[in-house]
């Protein structure tokens, strides 16, 4: 099995010369897809839904960037990921991007030469813990057994918590949301930790959510977002501005009913033209047509529209705006504009 | 008349490379090994192009950088701000102790089994088949998710222990607490301790394990030396002196005296907070990964074992029987030395392959040189192939070990043939 790993890295590593070289945009075209590698399922950001099509929050901004190609949501290959093997993934050329709440920090922008193309989640690590367990605060997990996915920036956090604030734990090291989810039902954690985000779509899924409590100490900053390799500017340009369209679609109040007829013929708006490609042509700069925001817009709607249809209020996962509401309303969403 | 004449001296031509059936095969296989190492070469090269592309060189420098991450089960001290390399050595620690443990009870499992799978009695023999085939035709990896499944389901969560309407209590004397977390029982404590030496700065060795250590391999010795004089006695007199009590006072009397010249006790696990405290702790990771691997591996063992013993034929066994040995001694000065020139090379085998299958760990989170160093490591510093080709190395190298020490167990315990 380490022969095979080994002789793995060196093929993947050898593959890469070509992905690397040329220019991503031109080998996703020439392919006739989009590699997308997304998480292996969390429920409301990437899984797939009873008919087997992956849906969710991240699996959103794969379709998204796949209809301004291609105008066809749906010429996506998803490929699930796991927290090990995403970077490698990337890194490779398996994939062309990775949307999969993967945490911004330096070291994976620098040293892992990865480009994180903005933030579509705005999130923190957090912890749950059953209500019977009486505990209120973080702060009173002293000596607790804590289940934890590996290979994360989590544990990181959670070693860095527990180590400023003078307490003791006993880590629990676990591969995959499902296997915590487990072992802390049956009692072989006392708590779970991972993005807050993450905690109520886990918490969703049990049995009687009421019995568990998410505790209200978020012990660091976790800005999700897709990412792309370094060093294919373009490609990033691509990605990043598929993003900033839905979050500026949201701002100007394009949706996925209104953007067929609003883009028929130039508003009285400039910067709704533009970025619906009526006027100026925004779309030939990155190497699109001009109706790429628009495609993407009417594939998978804005971003308030794609968060209230995976992760919002009146899903399963219930999760409320935030800091992820527009800086109109309080939150950090605040697209550059398009000009 | 006749005149000899040498044959004509052949001078070496290049085409006799091809069609000269002397150097032909040598050329084919010299053309084959360039090849091979020609396409080595190119996947190194490659490798080593790209990575520079992609802006990573190849260099081992993080293994100097703080960790940032707790590992549960530490054999020596270890706390989040020590480097990486650190963090390797307990996960490689921690690999050895499974490895260790699980080669100890798959022997002792496997040695049982094959020679009850050879029992005259019909339900154990078939029972013991069952055993056999049941786990050796299933992959260790799901009898290992399997093990840690039941214990994290069967057993009690230590809140159960908790309160005056407890559902669960402690075993054994309120001694041993057994619950879905691990193991707790009494750990040895010593309270006229010798205290701990220092090996270069990396980690300590407690000096109360040393004396213990040493006073018990001295009365192995001088228990074998009354042995020895028991047999030099019987060669002579035909009367072998009754001597079980001295070999087994030997042992025991330094031992007590010991323990009691340091103090010893024990220290019983408690109920405190969310977990026990003190007392020694098995977690249900290394439980499930050590029960799983000991049950998989000492199938493959028993078949070996009975595969020695059928090895050996039925004839060897009546005459020594015709001679007036008893089965004991049968076994053990017949049957056993010869079986186990055929049940060493494949039980090295064995080691290894246990060995290698505890990289599976990660599947119940035990944290092992796989989950650190190739895991957790791997992905805090994306050193992909650096930590790879490390794991592989340690790997081959903890293989070798085992390999060449079963390797002169075997050359001692092989037949001489005179």
């Amino acid at each position: 099995m380490k022969k095979s790993v080994f002789f793995g890295a060196l093929t993947v590593a050898g593959l890469a010369a070509g992905a690397a070289a040329a220019a991503t945009l031109d080998d996703v075209k020439a392919r006739g897809k989009l590699n997308c590698g997304v998480a292996t399922g969390v429920p409301g950001f990437a899984a797939p839904d009873a008919a087997g099509e992956w849906a969710g929050f991240d699996v959103a901004v794969c379709r998204a960037v796949a209809a301004a190609i291609f105008n066809d949501p749906k010429a996506v290959e998803f490929i699930p990921t796991t927290g090990k093997t995403r970077f490698t993934a990337l890194a490779s050329g398996e994939i062309d991007m990775l949307a999969r709440n993967t945490t911004w920090t330096f070291s994976r922008d620098t040293d892992l030469k990865f480009d994180f193309v903005g933030v579509n989640y705005y999130d923190g690590q957090g912890f749950i813990v059953p209500k019977a367990l009486g505990v209120s605060s973080a702060k009173e997990l002293d000596g607790a057994t804590v289940c934890i996915q590996t290979g994360t920036t989590t544990e990181l956090n959670l070693a860095d918590f527990f180590r400023i604030n003078n307490i003791s734990y006993e880590p629990v090291p676990i591969e995959t949301n499902a296997e915590a989810q487990q072992q802390y039902l049956a009692g072989a954690c006392d708590t779970y930790t991972t993005d807050a985000s993450g905690l109520a779509a886990t918490r969703s899924t049990f049995e009687a959510p009421g019995d568990h409590v998410i505790l209200p100490e978020i012990i660091s900053k976790e800005p999700l977002g897709p990412l792309v390799r370094h060093g294919d500017s373009e490609w990033g340009d691509i990605v990043r501005w598929t993003f900033n369209a839905l979050v500026a679609a949201e701002e100007y109040g394009v949706t996925s009913a209104n953007v067929a007829e609003m883009s028929s013929a130039p508003g009285d708006n400039p910067e709704v033209n533009r970025l619906l490609g009526t006027e100026g042509d925004l779309g030939a700069m990155i190497g699109l047509d001009a109706a790429w925001a628009k495609n993407a817009i009417a594939a998978v709607g804005n971003y308030g529209e794609i968060f209230e249809a995976t992760i919002g209020e009146s899903t399963p996962i219930g999760l409320a705006r935030g800091l992820n509401a527009q800086y109109t309303n309080g939150g950090l969403l605040y697209a550059p504009p398009f000009r | 008349m006749t005149t000899l004449t040498d044959p004509p001296a052949e001078s070496f031509k290049l085409s006799m490379l091809v069609y000269d059936t002397r150097y032909r095969a040598i050329t084919f296989q010299i053309l084959a090994l360039l090849a091979f190492l020609t396409l080595i070469g190119w996947l190194i090269n490659n490798t080593a192009q790209n990575l520079a592309d992609l802006g990573k060189e190849p260099s081992f420098a993080f293994l100097y950088a703080p960790a940032g991450y707790d590992i549960n089960q530490t054999l020596i001290a270890y706390n989040n701000q020590d480097p990486h390399i650190r963090a390797a050595f307990v996960g490689l620690l921690n690999t050895l102790l499974v490895a260790f443990l699980g080669c100890v009870t798959a022997t002792i499992l496997g040695v049982l089994v094959g020679v009850l799978r050879l029992s005259n009695n019909w339900l154990i023999a078939r029972l013991m088949t069952v055993y056999v085939e049941m786990f050796r035709n299933v992959p260790v990896l799901m009898w290992i998710v399997l093990c840690m499944a039941i214990l994290i389901e069967s057993l009690p969560a230590p809140s159960a222990f908790r309160g005056d309407d407890a559902t669960s209590s402690m075993a054994l004397f309120d001694s041993v607490a057994v619950t879905n977390r691990g193991v707790y029982v009494p750990e040895p404590l010593f309270s006229r301790g010798l205290g701990d030496i220092s090996v270069g700065g990396y980690f300590e060795i407690s000096l109360d394990l040393i004396a213990f250590l040493v006073v018990l391999g001295g009365g192995i010795f001088v228990s074998r030396q009354i042995a020895r004089r028991a047999d030099a006695q019987q060669e002579a007199t035909g009367v072998r002196p009754k001597t079980w009590y001295l070999r087994l006072g030997a042992v025991v009397v330094p031992l007590l005296v010991l323990m009691v010249a340091l103090g010893f006790h024990l220290g019983l696990p408690e109920l405190k907070g969310f977990n026990f405290q003190g007392g020694t702790y098995m977690r249900n990771s290394l439980i499930a990964l050590w029960l799983a691997l000991s049950l998989y591996t000492a199938a493959f063992i028993a078949e070996n074992v009975r595969a020695g013993i059928l090895a050996i034929s039925k004839g060897q066994t009546e005459a020594a029987a015709a001679l007036g040995l008893r089965p004991r001694r049968i076994t053990s000065l017949v049957i056993l030395p010869q079986a186990l020139r055929v049940i060493i090379p494949p039980l090295i085998s064995q080691y290894l392959n246990l060995t290698k299958n505890s990289s599976l760990a990660i599947a119940v989170g035990y944290m092992d040189i796989t989950g650190t160093l190739m895991g957790i490591t791997l992905n805090q510093t994306g050193r992909e192939l650096e930590t790879v080709l490390l794991g592989m190395l340690i790997y081959l190298t903890i293989s070798l070990l085992i390999s060449a020490v079963m390797n002169w167990y075997n050359s001692r315990v092989k037949l001489v043939e005179r």
